[in-house]
């Protein structure tokens, strides 16, 4: 698994990542209460908004960890965005990527220096 | 705003202490949670009891300068000095009684609104207790004072400690601290003292509930939420909860539902312009507000229920089955008593009615919603005869 500063999780088997956000970030934001998530085959470059969780109190955008290709969507969300809360780094994934370049994924950050820049927050 | 230049309240401690959420509001560190979140805090409120800390807003004193002695004078008195500012009957209140009522600029736009009370003590008439929104506090006293002239004096008190207790518990929770809380209905108040400190206890609230805000003194006011904690029926709750249940109230916000530009008819808060003043029109904007209601406003603040897609928030697009943008959503999001969304926004009065459907616009996706009729949750405030 790998961690984005914006508290993405992503993990790549072969060139399709599974990505979420993290369980700090689920926490931050309180109860989800709505979940938008991705058209397949929507086509998103790494940095750019991929999916939203709302909160009762406020949206917030879901980065692309990766360049990519939308091939599935955690459409269970819909009726349970509270699996976000309960399992954010599992269950409670928002979309699989196609990604562009795989090598990226070594770019991000490991579970430690995730662990770091929490520290630093 | 840094957030060392970020004012406290007496209660910013016993917030930290319990493991709040800060956020900057109105100039202020405020929780904006506890550790229950959110959705819990909403729904514990709505079942037992809320303590909210509303010590940002600005609660104040106007008493009559060189008063008369007869108290009914008096009052008459300091009401005529307050009246000329707002569109409620002052002079009307009964002792003991609270009005929510409007304070107006010359164009009849909305300053903020506020409550204003008369005591019921004798010695006390020629006396009025105001609260006033925190975000507008600075300006509404300035404008008060400038009203007031000489001829009365306005003493802030938004340095003590102003604590709300809303819910179904929350009669309990305040008798059991101020007895004489239990013979207060909704929309009045009362000089009470505990363990010899000076409090105010009012009827009343923002959440729809019954329940009550307790001005108390800034040294106290850690006691009094220390022993309001005490109360296994009570749990604090930020100002996350607090906007929720005001929402589902159907409350207005100042500064989100209503600004400057929004007039008392199309804020859907004409029943605050009293009968006596609108036939002497003696209020400012008194023109423009005649004109409205007997021909209509030009927007009518409503609202919706959000029936598919995400919460439609503040700033949201409200638009016509055609398409055509109609008007904007003023405050909206999850409804946790509903377990949907709902949504105040304005729209033209032929789109008001509820039932009319009608799109909101949520990251450019249009989605169904319709008009219905506040609150969305029903109040259940106390009225005793």
């Amino acid at each position: 698994m790998r961690f984005t500063k914006d508290h993405e999780w992503v993990v790549l088997e072969g060139d399709v990542a599974t990505v979420g956000i993290t369980s700090y970030a689920a926490e931050q934001l309180g109860d989800v209460v709505f979940v938008e998530t991705p058209e397949v085959g929507k086509t998103v470059a790494a940095g750019e908004a991929l999916a939203v969780v709302e909160s009762v109190k406020a949206a917030s955008d879901v980065y692309a960890p990766l360049s990519g290709e939308v091939v599935e969507a955690n459409t269970a969300l819909g009726d349970k965005p509270e699996t976000v809360n309960e399992a954010a780094e599992s269950d409670g994934w928002f979309a699989k990527l196609k990604v562009a370049n795989p090598a990226d994924y070594e770019g991000l950050m490991d579970r430690a220096a995730y662990d770091e820049f929490l520290k630093t927050l | 705003m840094s957030e060392t230049s970020l004012k406290t309240t007496p209660l910013t401690q016993a917030h930290l202490a319990r493991g709040a959420r800060m956020t900057p509001f109105a100039g202020y560190s405020m929780p904006v949670q506890y550790a229950d979140g959110v959705l819990k805090e909403h729904l514990w409120t709505r079942e037992h009891a809320g303590a909210f800390d509303v010590s940002h807003m600005g609660p104040a004193f106007i008493t009559l300068a060189g008063k008369s002695g007869d108290p009914d004078a008096d009052h008459k008195a300091v009401a005529a000095l307050v009246e000329p500012l707002v569109c409620g009957d002052i002079r009307g209140l009964k002792r003991g009684q609270l009005r929510y009522t409007l304070l107006l600029n010359d164009e009849g736009g909305i300053l903020d609104d506020l409550m204003i009370g008369r005591p019921t003590e004798d010695e006390a008439q020629g006396g009025l207790y105001v609260v006033v929104n925190a975000g507008t506090k600075e300006s509404d006293f300035a404008r008060i004072e400038q009203g007031l002239g000489a001829r009365a004096k306005l003493t802030r008190a938004d340095d003590r400690g102003l604590i709300a207790v809303q819910g179904p518990k929350a009669a309990d929770a305040v008798t059991r601290l101020f007895p004489q809380a239990a013979t207060l209905g909704f929309m009045t108040f009362a000089h009470a003292e505990l363990d010899g400190h000076a409090c105010v206890v009012a009827r009343c609230g923002y959440t729809g509930e019954d329940g009550f805000e307790v001005l108390v003194p800034r040294g106290f006011a850690e006691v009094v939420w220390n022993r309001l904690m005490a109360d296994e029926q009570v749990r604090p709750i930020g100002l996350g909860a607090r906007d929720s249940l005001r929402l589902e109230a159907g409350l207005p916000l100042y500064g989100h539902d209503l600004d400057d530009t929004v007039s008392p008819v199309e804020g859907n808060l004409s029943f605050a312009i009293s009968k006596r003043r609108r036939k002497a029109a003696d209020f400012p904007g008194a023109a423009r507000i005649e004109r409205e209601l007997t021909e209509g406003p030009a927007r009518l603040r409503v609202g919706l229920k959000v029936l598919e897609g995400a919460p439609a928030r503040e700033g949201a697009e409200i638009a016509g089955d055609d398409g055509q943008v109609v008007g904007k959503v003023t405050s909206g999001g999850y409804a946790p008593s509903l377990s949907g969304s709902i949504a105040m926004g304005f729209v033209p009065p032929l789109l008001s009615e509820p039932g009319t459907r009608l799109k909101v616009i949520v990251r450019g996706k249009a989605q169904a919603c319709e008009v219905v009729a506040m609150p969305f949750v029903p109040h259940r405030y106390v009225r005793l005869a």
